[in-house]
């Protein structure tokens, strides 16, 4: 019997373990896709959030603006992408202002600095790129924009190396209250734990609902996105958010940690909890959206789109706690957005509430840092001349969009929780996520995940399941 | 940091034949720098016939054309280096390189050939909604897996674009055992050669649907079907025209895109329309002594044509640097080449008639259909050229050859005009 068992491997679910592991507890972290990150954590808006947008005295707004201040301290320790570039909600009619001064006021409530609002002249300075229709700001200077993939995994790794267990390909199908526990039924057989953290995003109000009879309900709703080519990254330099509305913040204009620009999403409420299909509508919309608060967005440079759920509560609210009806039955429900802001202050939340109720002892042994993939981009010349000649694989170029070597594939394959298809590959390194999406690099990073992993080449798959790249040679016909 | 008075960026058709041509017009310190682990470029996986009809007058397999210049680097004791990787180009020509053995190294060089070669455009850049499934691939990705690798990426195939890769792919999964259900081209033109459509399509009876594009992709881990729908004149799919195929597989052939991104590094200027750098009669960007040739500079039809525009820039760039890496003096006012009409762009954007070889080829494609007609050359107003065309179309490259002696009596040119006009 574990003492915790975490169901969810996406970023909720990665700082719980993470936090968890600093106490000395038999825990294992169960993820029915073939890799962590899978869901909501990997198609989002990858930002940083103030903290002006949740309710004043919500756990929402709490937890939103202790993750923020985390964050910084967080990224070092776990050596993930972040940076504070701020960000701005932009007004376009006069009439509106009132609104800007409404979300100024919730934010200092909620305890945000340096929160102030702009008037047209000082934002388009900020801004030079906002429309001339944008008539004020509000300017967020603690705003920032993070990699999700880069937050999730440095969890998970660093979750790993302390001890937890991950269960990857499990799938959680029923789970029954027994006598000090629970037992799960999952597609890879029974597990039993005494503690069950339920991180399950669009899925959560499934596993509550099994063992509560105060039901929850989660609606995913969904949000296209538009990914464009780092040509066009600069277009702005903060997080450019419209005046929120009832779906949520709008569609914002952002750079990416890595360069790229990011347009969406939009907000549909669907029943499906897989149904992360990108549409026509959503697509267009967006670049109708986004151009009224940014001027000439160049959405001829476009590389992919993409869909995430958001999981939406019907209260808007996070939902963090031992279930009344349900002893020993933790939620970690409701995550959405500001989700990925919140989610260190929520690992650490989950930690608390967790260790008390077990009366946890700390690890001793816990290890409070992680190093992330060495990119070689980011040494200088003599020292990436120095890192070649030691291991040569540093000096061969697979992805040539982003000019990732084999050195960091290889390191992305073989460290803990590590990539097992393409897109695990793709999130950890960035191999395949440029200008030409993949198109060069997959049939090399193919070979070097069969290689390594000492599998055929025809097992090899996207992003694990039935998502199979090849289906046979050319000879088996004959 | 080594010395070579020209650096040749890439190992495929436009670099080796740029390299034999600058060899063959007296440079003795070349390099060719080769990312591929074989020099031969794309040409290694393009296993049909058809290249070389213009050029060695036989019908020859891309490994074998590529074959007959790859000798001739080795005849002419051409360096090279393999699975080398040009990270980047300063402005004044210092290369800097990168492969397992020599780790990160730097080449001052006098001259640099841009021969880079071009990508397929992807699914993103295309914006169909739908799933993200494996069974999404390029369909020059296809062709390697398939003929390089020996690998099935499917076994129902539907194909979005007429591209020459795509409608070549068509006849390949098709010899290989898959079922091709449609190739749909968004307009109403196929972007590939004619004689690849009948080759490839209508021997094989595959149905060309123009003016159609795929609105949906269904199937989330691999692909299950896609559905199809006409388009109106604006491109935008039509209600009620929407037709679905089960298929495991979507291959895209919707254009090629210049590889340009060392070019913008080293700062040449980039012509909108082909994606590729501008240059001057003699293949020279922006940059003095940084020249480009092949589909790095636009995107060509027929291999022969890369030969020979590759040759051309070999030579201009040995010319350069036997010149002292100075231009040369000129008299004659530097004369623009416009496109007109349906045509898209000319290569080259600018010509001086004191820098011309006695003859220069300039090329450019159309963006519509045009039957019954002339490709007509202007020398300001006057016409001093046509040449009868039964049709022009955007898949196929145009060419028309300038001679210097015939510039020589217009010193007071200002611009050359090409138009495509009815017969």
């Amino acid at each position: 019997m574990y003492d915790i068992i975490i169901i969810g491997g996406g970023v909720a679910g990665c700082a719980a373990a993470r936090e968890l592991s600093r106490y000395k507890a038999n825990i294992c972290l169960v993820e029915k896709e073939e890799d962590v990150c899978a869901g909501t954590s990997k198609a989002n808006s990858a930002i940083a959030h103030a903290g002006y947008d949740a309710e004043p005295g919500s756990l929402m707004a709490k937890l939103n603006v202790q993750g923020n201040q985390m964050m910084d301290a967080v990224a070092g320790e776990l050596d993930f992408p972040f940076e504070r570039i701020g960000s701005m909600v932009v007004c376009i009619h006069e009439e509106d202002i009132y609104k800007l001064e409404e979300l100024l006021e919730r934010g200092k409530k909620n305890g945000v600095k340096d929160l102030r609002i702009v008037d047209a002249k000082e934002a388009h300075e900020l801004e030079p790129n906002l429309t001339e229709q944008v008539v004020a700001a509000l300017y967020a200077p603690t705003g920032g924009i993070v990699c999700p993939f880069g937050m999730t995994i440095a969890f998970a790794e660093n979750a790993a190396v302390n001890g937890v267990e991950f269960k990857l390909n499990t799938e959680v199908e029923n789970i029954q209250k027994i006598d000090g526990g629970y037992v799960l039924t999952t597609n890879q057989g029974i597990l039993e734990t005494k503690v069950v953290v339920n991180a399950a995003g669009v899925y959560a109000d499934r596993f509550h609902n099994m063992v509560s009879e105060e039901k929850i309900h989660i609606t995913p709703r969904r949000g296209d996105y538009c990914l464009l080519d780092k040509t066009a990254g600069n277009h702005v330099s903060h997080t450019i958010f419209p005046l929120p509305d009832q779906f949520g913040k709008g569609v914002l204009v952002t750079p990416t940690v890595h360069g790229n620009l990011l347009v969406g999403p939009t907000a549909i409420d669907i029943e499906d909890k897989e149904a992360t299909a990108t549409t026509r509508e959503g697509l267009d919309f967006l670049t109708g959206k986004a151009g009224e608060a940014v001027a000439d967005l160049p959405m001829r440079q476009v590389i992919t789109s993409f869909a995430g759920l958001r999981a939406h509560e019907d209260h808007h609210e996070f939902i963090i706690g031992e279930v009344k009806d349900a002893k020993g039955f933790v939620d970690v429900a409701g995550i959405e957005s500001p989700g990925l802001t919140s989610a260190p202050a929520i690992g650490v939340m989950v930690a608390d509430i967790v260790s008390g109720m077990m009366g946890l002892a700390e690890n001793p042994d816990f290890i409070g840092t992680r190093r992330g993939i060495l990119n070689p981009s980011e040494l200088s010349k003599e020292e990436r001349a120095k890192l070649i000649e030691v291991k040569p694989e540093y000096g061969n170029i697979i992805c040539r969009c982003e000019m990732i070597t084999e050195g960091e594939i290889l390191d992305a394959i073989h460290r803990p929780v590590g990539a097992r298809s393409l897109d695990g590959v793709k999130r950890r390194t960035r191999a395949g996520m440029g200008r030409c999406q993949a198109g060069f690099c997959s049939p090399r990073t193919m070979e070097i995940l069969a290689r390594e992993l000492h599998v055929s080449m025809a097992d090899i798959t996207k992003s694990g399941g039935d998502s199979k790249l090849i289906v046979g040679t050319v000879k088996d016909r004959l | 940091m080594l010395n070579y008075d020209l650096v040749i960026v890439g190992g495929g058709p436009a670099g080796l034949a740029a390299a034999a041509s600058a060899r063959k017009n007296g440079l003795e310190s070349i390099i060719i720098l080769e990312r591929d682990h074989e020099l031969g470029g794309i040409l290694n996986q393009c296993i049909h016939n058809g290249f070389g009809l213009h050029t060695f007058k036989e019908e020859l397999t891309g490994p074998e054309y590529a074959g007959r210049f790859i000798d001739e680097v080795a005849d002419l004791k051409i360096e090279y280096k393999l699975n080398t990787m040009v990270m980047d180009i300063s402005e004044n020509k210092v290369v800097t390189a990168m492969n397992r053995e020599d780790g990160l190294f730097e080449i001052q060089a006098k001259a640099v050939i841009l021969a880079m070669g071009c990508r397929e455009r992807p699914r993103g850049a295309l914006n169909i909604p739908g799933y993200r499934p494996a069974g999404i691939y390029s369909a020059g990705t296809a062709q390697r897996l398939v003929n390089i690798e020996g690998f099935m990426p499917g076994r129902e195939v539907v194909i979005l674009g007429s591209g020459d890769i795509g409608l070549i792919m068509a006849r390949r999964m098709t010899l290989e055992g898959a079922k091709v259900k449609v190739v749909a081209e968004l307009m109403p033109f196929s972007g590939g050669l004619k004689r690849n459509i009948v080759q490839c399509l209508d021997d094989f009876g595959i149905p060309l649907k123009l003016s159609h594009t795929v609105i949906d992709i269904d199937g989330k881990e691999r692909v299950k079907g896609i559905t199809l729908a006409e388009v109106d004149s604006t491109g935008k799919p039509i209600p009620g025209t929407e037709e679905h195929y089960d298929c495991d597989t979507l291959l895209l052939s919707c254009g090629l895109i210049p590889e340009n991104e060392l070019s913008r590094g080293i700062g040449v200027d980039i012509e909108p329309v082909t994606n590729g750098p501008v240059v001057n009669e003699s293949l020279e960007t922006s940059v003095p002594g940084v020249f480009a040739c092949g589909n790095v500079l636009h995107v060509h039809d027929l291999v022969d044509f890369v030969s020979e525009e590759a040759a051309a820039a070999g030579r201009n760039a040995a010319k350069y640097i036997r010149n002292g890496s100075k231009e040369p003096e000129t008299t004659h006012e530097t004369v623009a080449l416009c496109p007109q009409g349906i045509v898209r762009y000319t290569v080259p954007k600018t010509l001086n008639v004191d820098r011309m070889d006695d003859e220069i080829t300039v090329r450019f494609r159309v963006g519509a259909v045009q039957k019954n007609c002339y490709v007509s050359t202007y020398f300001d107003d006057e016409r001093v050229m046509r040449r009868r065309r039964p049709v022009v179309a955007p898949g196929e490259m145009e060419e028309v050859k300038l001679k210097k002696e015939q510039l020589l009596k217009y010193p007071d040119l200002k611009q050359i005009i090409f138009k495509v006009e009815e017969a």
